[in-house]
């Protein structure tokens, strides 16, 4: 096990200006909570853009008490020497707004009002956030980012950074991606909402100002997403069929070892998570697709680009398949982009992108190295 | 001439070049050099593709049998295939694609009528073993050899014109010999090709 980048604590960054909204709102009073690790070089030239997932927050590295603690999420790939190396590069976290981890989001209390935002926060978009994050760009004085590096979610960000503002990016790491969902990725974000909108104690979204909250829904809802986030073959390597007890009980409570785990997963998140905040975040990930102002033509929608990009996929991901990716190569391909892709052998499923495993650190490696 | 100097020759200034079968890179670096190209290379192998990675160099990681319809008709000035085509399923689609997705394509073979082969079947009853073919029946990549003419049949047949061609010898150079004789005295052989 390699060092990690030690203790760390989050900032808050106030958006200077407002922020006009993609669906026509204007959002005030942003604020961003952001990491960050390693030191900036005198020309700025080495800082590092991490964007996290739908889930994710912005700590993804270190602990922030002691190193017993849960480390980051991302922990695996940044720190002294790890792939994203903070001996080298300066690496900032933000957290999207719309989040539930510290940035403007619906749990959060709208300064003009005194009231939480709830179900009134404005459906944002992939767009949103990297206009947001180019105004925490300015402040923290990073011309043009080193790289922006992002898994699944975080990988549509990378690539509209690249999109948006190609003078100010070098270079993406676009992993575990899509270039925009499919019917059946939809259908299940819709079970997800559903099962949260469906609980009583949702109350219209505007729960936090009651001593309720849909906590079964939204724990309901991670127990879909975590299965679309594990392959087949993980499951079975880890749970198997094994039962609790090692014999059946005839019964409907936990008796096999992958219930105990998903309700487990769903009990934690349901503590910690905002329902609004995943209705929003699943709703903004139905929405992305850069094509969609080209007519459909991802070719087009990819023109402006200029940074180098790296596309990688996972042999065993089922949510966002080596398909989904190549979809992005070939567009970047006929558009004559500077493309590398990687389809890289493992069985963890979408959650592929969170472990430090063989060759994809080196290609990462690599690739921010070069 | 060495097969790098030729290809080198070959590619014009600022062209842009796709090398499959890539490997490390060798061929794309020497022309990004010296010709300023801009280059994609496709590859397969993981170790591979981390060397191109590290050198610069756009990889794309793609199994060439599993097809190339991702590529786009006359997307390449040149399309270069070295001692690739042997080891694919289907070298005659192989062709007809690369000519499809490059107004010029390089590709270099070993050939299986160079003498010393034909000598090593002849005396030994037993598929040959030499130095640019050096793996056993069994084991070896190369599963699609043929010969110069085989080759240059192939070209004609699917209505591919081959607008330059130059053989080695083993120690890759040309000469009177192979000049005169490739499919005899040629060990491999570079061809410039087009549809």
């Amino acid at each position: 096990m390699t060092e990690s980048v030690g203790k760390v604590t989050e900032q808050i960054f106030k958006l200077p200006s407002d922020l006009l909204l993609e669906c026509g709102k204007t959002l005030k009073n942003i604020e961003l909570t952001y990491e960050t690790y390693g030191e900036l070089n005198s020309d700025a030239s080495n800082a590092i853009l991490i964007c996290h997932a739908l889930s994710g927050n912005h700590h993804a590295a270190g602990y922030y008490k002691d190193e017993n603690e849960r480390l980051g999420w991302w922990d695996a790939l940044i720190g002294p020497s790890k792939a994203i190396d903070t001996n080298k590069f300066f690496v900032v976290c933000p957290n999207n707004i719309g989040g539930c981890h510290g940035s403007t989001g619906p749990s959060s209390v709208d300064p003009e009002t005194q009231r939480y935002y709830g179900p009134d926060f404005p459906v944002i978009t992939v767009k949103d956030w990297v206009n947001s994050q180019a105004q925490l760009a300015d402040h923290l004085n990073i011309k043009c980012w080193h790289a922006a590096i992002g898994g699944s979610l975080g990988g549509m960000q990378a690539l509209e950074w690249c999109r948006l503002f190609p003078d100010r990016i070098s270079k993406a790491a676009v992993i575990a991606a899509a270039p925009k969902l499919s019917a059946q990725n939809i259908a299940f974000n819709e079970v997800a909402r559903q099962a949260i909108i469906t609980d009583p104690d949702f109350q219209e979204g505007k729960y936090l100002d009651s001593e309720k909250s849909p906590k079964r829904g939204l724990r309901l809802a991670r127990m879909v997403g975590h299965i679309t986030y594990l392959s087949d073959e993980a499951m079975r390597d880890k749970f198997g069929r094994e039962l609790k007890e090692g014999k059946l009980n005839f019964g409907f409570d936990v008796e096999f070892e992958v219930e105990s785990y998903l309700r487990h997963q769903g009990d934690v998140f349901s503590e910690s998570f905002d329902a609004n905040t995943y209705l929003l975040m699943t709703k903004l990930l139905d929405y992305y697709d850069p094509a969609e102002n080209y007519k459909g033509d991802l070719v087009k929608a990819f023109e402006t680009i200029k940074a180098k990009i790296m596309v990688i996929s996972f042999s065993s991901d089922w949510r966002f398949s080596p398909e989904r990716s190549k979809e992005i190569v070939n567009a970047l391909l006929a558009a004559e982009k500077d493309t590398t892709y990687l389809e890289i052998e493992s069985s963890h499923g979408h959650d592929s992108f969170l472990f430090a495993e063989g060759r994809y650190v080196s290609a990462l490696t690599a690739f921010l190295g070069n | 001439m060495k097969t790098l100097e030729i290809i080198n020759n070959w590619v014009t200034q600022n062209s842009s070049v796709l090398d499959l079968g890539c490997g490390k890179g060798e061929i794309l670096l020497d022309l990004i050099s010296s010709k300023d190209i801009k280059a994609v290379g496709v590859e397969i192998d993981g170790s591979n593709i981390n060397e191109c990675i590290a050198s610069g160099i756009n990889v794309i990681e793609q199994n060439i049998d599993e097809g190339l319809d991702n590529f786009i008709d006359n997307s390449f000035d040149v399309v270069i295939m070295s001692q690739t085509i042997q080891v694919l399923k289907d070298p005659r689609k192989a062709l007809q694609e690369i000519t499809r997705i490059g107004n010029d394509c390089i590709v270099t073979i070993p050939n299986f009528g160079h003498w010393r082969t034909r000598l090593s079947l002849l005396l030994t009853g037993k598929m040959p073993i030499t130095d640019p073919l050096p793996e056993s029946w069994f084991d070896t990549p190369n599963i699609h050899l043929c010969t110069l003419e085989d080759f240059e049949l192939l070209c004609s047949e699917t209505s591919i014109q081959i607008t330059q061609k130059i053989s080695f010898n083993s120690s890759g150079h040309s000469n009177a010999f192979t000049k005169a004789w490739p499919n005899l005295f040629g060990a491999s052989a570079i061809y410039k090709i087009s549809k």
